[in-house]
């Protein structure tokens, strides 16, 4: 952990906004000022519930939104706005996603073996089309596929397959960094820990980075080194999962950990989640300004608040 | 508790569901799928049972048959589903679900007295129509009842589903809602008839964690104002920790292991049950890999040979290839489908993280205790 530490950040995202204009009075503001940084071979990951932009924050980062403010740095080069041709060259190469619904995100009307070797033909990898399909084949093999399956629709897969498919198919271009939208949600519980144990291994083999988004808290503990949580586009608190899952302080994190259900009925039944609601809360994320209070462990709020819920944390 | 039928909840309460070897089949394009292979169900009066199992083990279906609510490509090939309720002078009378008209039973039983709570709010409520309006529409039609006194006992319902400013919210169309405050109004309507049966088909996979706590206890606590029986569809074996008191793990159309909740959790015995509790990382893992079940659930286009678990099952023996397990006791109330049980098996452990873990949880359980 130290030594990742040490080396250079893979990504820094500085203060990203993101807003969205929906009519000349209305503007949806998605994320509002989020920073955080990912480092080469580790897993990010970003927590929170639905509409509090971190599925934003992993479209932004890989540019199919245009930030409305903030800077976004990949590899040393700003990716933020116009970018010239070899650092877009780069950010498609080094940079891949996969996402949440893997039967929404291929193509149904093409084969594994288009889908997988779209990449390689439009970055010009493999000399041939046998090279290209040798490549295609050892990708396969990686992600628990067989090379036969290459010539497949993604209809005959099933949902477990098809989201090996999308790693595949991300996992081709070699990236430094795969953002992970959601990317088990959608699979049953045992095929999860499949997914995940690839996604382990292959970070293992290959020192990729991952910025893991969900909603399921115990998975991202599982996976992740460091965790942002985020809410209403504001990143409430961050820092290793150590530090947010042992200690948290934020009202938000502390809420979000106790609606976790432990698969352990006596405890479980005796157990109420608190609640924590942002309009009664009296709370202003717009005037917190980031404090640390330990390690790298960060939290959003006024100088009061966090006077406050630390106190209330060491009770 | 008879030879027979082995593998039934085991309460004193008075049970008002039994589901009796329950099979059903759907024609396809492909062939026949056998979906359902024989399952036995006892429900019991303001209990809660949960159905658990991956996708395509049938839990869905054996709820859909209770509702009448198969599709039409699906024959039921044997089997009853008995429900017992009170009729109109008091009386008790049992009737079998399956052999009533449909006309009858969307008259008199569906939503009147079983309802049922889909997964997606969404999609499970008329975007064209007020909420007040969807939730005062079964009570015209299952009690007659006025439009003013409707109005009434639609806004106490809104009430008890914790929904604030309810004058206001009756007049609001569902898009203008969260998801958590949607499926708060499909409760209301699924409780507008005073039903004795609530089944809820995985009724918080849609919503966010902090929201579903909030969902499963609103349900626990009208559960117990109003004495409803609750069947519960999920693949979260956190929420059924939470809510449950008996739980029938299902695999490829049949109940393979049935006990009381604690039986299940800190004393599983079949390995699908292994498989599903180590599959999911509780906050305390540390291990570099998660334990995951190999391969994936069997296609029931092709009745299985013997145990249907058996090629994903570590633990297989090679009377799984030939034979399907019987149900074997273990306790009173707990009965688990696997050879392993059987007297002349090999003594088989289950794996050394899943021990350490049921250890764990079993002494954080006597904390609490």
């Amino acid at each position: 952990m130290s030594e990742i530490e040490r080396k250079e950040p893979l990504l820094e995202v500085r203060n990203l906004v993101q807003h969205f204009p929906v009519s000349r009075s209305f503007t949806v503001k998605a994320v509002n000022g989020v920073s955080f940084e990912i480092h080469p071979g580790e897993t990010y990951g970003l927590v929170g519930e639905s509409g509090s932009g971190k599925t934003t924050i992993g479209r932004s980062i890989i540019r199919l939104y245009h930030p409305t403010g903030g800077q976004l740095v990949f590899r040393g080069k700003d990716i933020t706005g116009k970018m010239d041709g070899s650092t877009r060259e780069m950010l498609r190469k080094d940079m891949q996603m996969i996402f949440q619904d893997p039967m929404a995100s291929l193509n149904p009307r093409k084969k594994v073996e288009d889908i997988i070797g779209e990449g390689l033909k439009i970055h010009g990898i493999g000399a041939s089309k046998k090279e290209r399909q040798t490549l295609i084949g050892d990708m396969l093999k990686k992600v628990g596929l067989s090379p036969e399956h290459a010539a497949r629709y993604p209809h005959q897969f099933s949902g477990g397959q098809r989201q090996r498919v999308g790693i595949a198919r991300a996992l081709i271009m070699n990236p430094k960094l795969i953002i992970a939208d959601e990317c088990i949600s959608a699979l049953d519980v045992s095929i999860q820990a499949q997914v995940v144990n690839l996604m382990k291994d292959i970070q293992e083999e290959t020192h990729c980075a991952y910025l893991f988004i969900a909603h399921d808290l115990s998975m991202v503990k599982y996976i992740s080194d460091r965790i942002g949580v985020l809410h209403l586009g504001y990143m409430v608190e961050s820092g290793t999962k150590k530090e947010i899952f042992s200690n948290p302080v934020h009202p938000y994190t502390r809420s979000l950990l106790s609606a976790i259900p432990h698969p352990n009925p006596e405890v479980e039944k005796r157990r109420k989640a608190q609640t924590y609601d942002y309009a009664s809360s009296g709370l202003d994320y717009a005037a917190g300004t980031e404090h640390l209070v330990g390690g790298t462990h960060t939290v959003l709020g006024t100088d009061e608040n966090i006077r406050e819920w630390i106190g209330e944390s060491r009770l | 508790m008879s030879e027979k039928k082995p593998g039934l909840n085991q309460s004193a309460g008075k049970t008002i569901l039994e589901i009796r070897d329950l099979d059903i089949s759907f024609k396809t394009n492909a062939g026949t799928i056998h979906a359902i292979r024989g399952v036995n169900l006892d429900l019991c009066k303001g209990e809660t049972v949960a159905i658990v199992g991956e996708s395509g083990s049938g839990k869905s279906v054996t709820m859909k048959a209770v509702m009448g609510l198969l599709d039409s490509n699906a024959s039921v090939n044997s089997g009853e589903i008995l429900y017992t309720y009170p009729d109109a002078s008091g009386r008790e009378v049992t009737v079998d679900l399956l052999k009533m008209p449909k006309k009858q039973l969307r008259q008199q039983i569906n939503g009147q007295r079983i309802a049922m709570v889909f997964q997606d709010p969404m999609t499970s409520l008329d975007p064209t129509m007020t909420i007040g309006k969807q939730i005062m529409e079964g009570m015209f039609l299952h009690e007659n009842m006025e439009k003013k006194a409707a109005r009434a006992r639609a806004l106490e319902l809104l009430n008890l589903v914790g929904i604030t400013d309810a004058e206001k919210r009756f007049r609001n169309y569902p898009h203008q809602l969260s998801g958590g405050m949607r499926q708060r109004v499909v409760i209301a309507i699924a409780l507008s008839a005073n039903p004795d049966i609530l089944i809820c088909d995985e009724p918080t996979t849609a919503l966010d964690v902090t929201i579903q706590a909030r969902i499963l206890e609103l349900i626990m606590e009208i559960q117990k104002k109003m004495g409803l029986s609750v069947v519960y569809i999920t693949h979260d074996l956190g929420v059924v920790a939470k809510v449950a008191d008996y739980v029938d793990v299902m695999y490829a159309g049949k109940i393979v292991e049935v006990g009381n909740v604690n039986e299940i959790f800190y004393e599983p015995k079949h390995p699908y049950t292994w498989g599903l509790l180590s599959a999911m990382p509780d906050l305390e893992t540390e291990d570099d890999r998660l334990y995951s079940i190999p391969g994936s659930p069997p296609n029931l286009l092709h009745e299985p040979k013997g145990d249907a678990f058996a090629a994903r099952n570590q633990f297989a023996l090679a009377i799984d290839e030939k034979a399907e397990p019987p149900l074997f006791q273990v306790s009173p109330t707990h009965w688990a489908a696997t050879w392993l049980l059987h007297p002349d098996a090999p003594k088989v452990e289950m794996p050394p993280e899943l021990q350490a873990r049921l250890e764990r949880a079993r002494k954080e359980a006597e904390k609490v205790l």
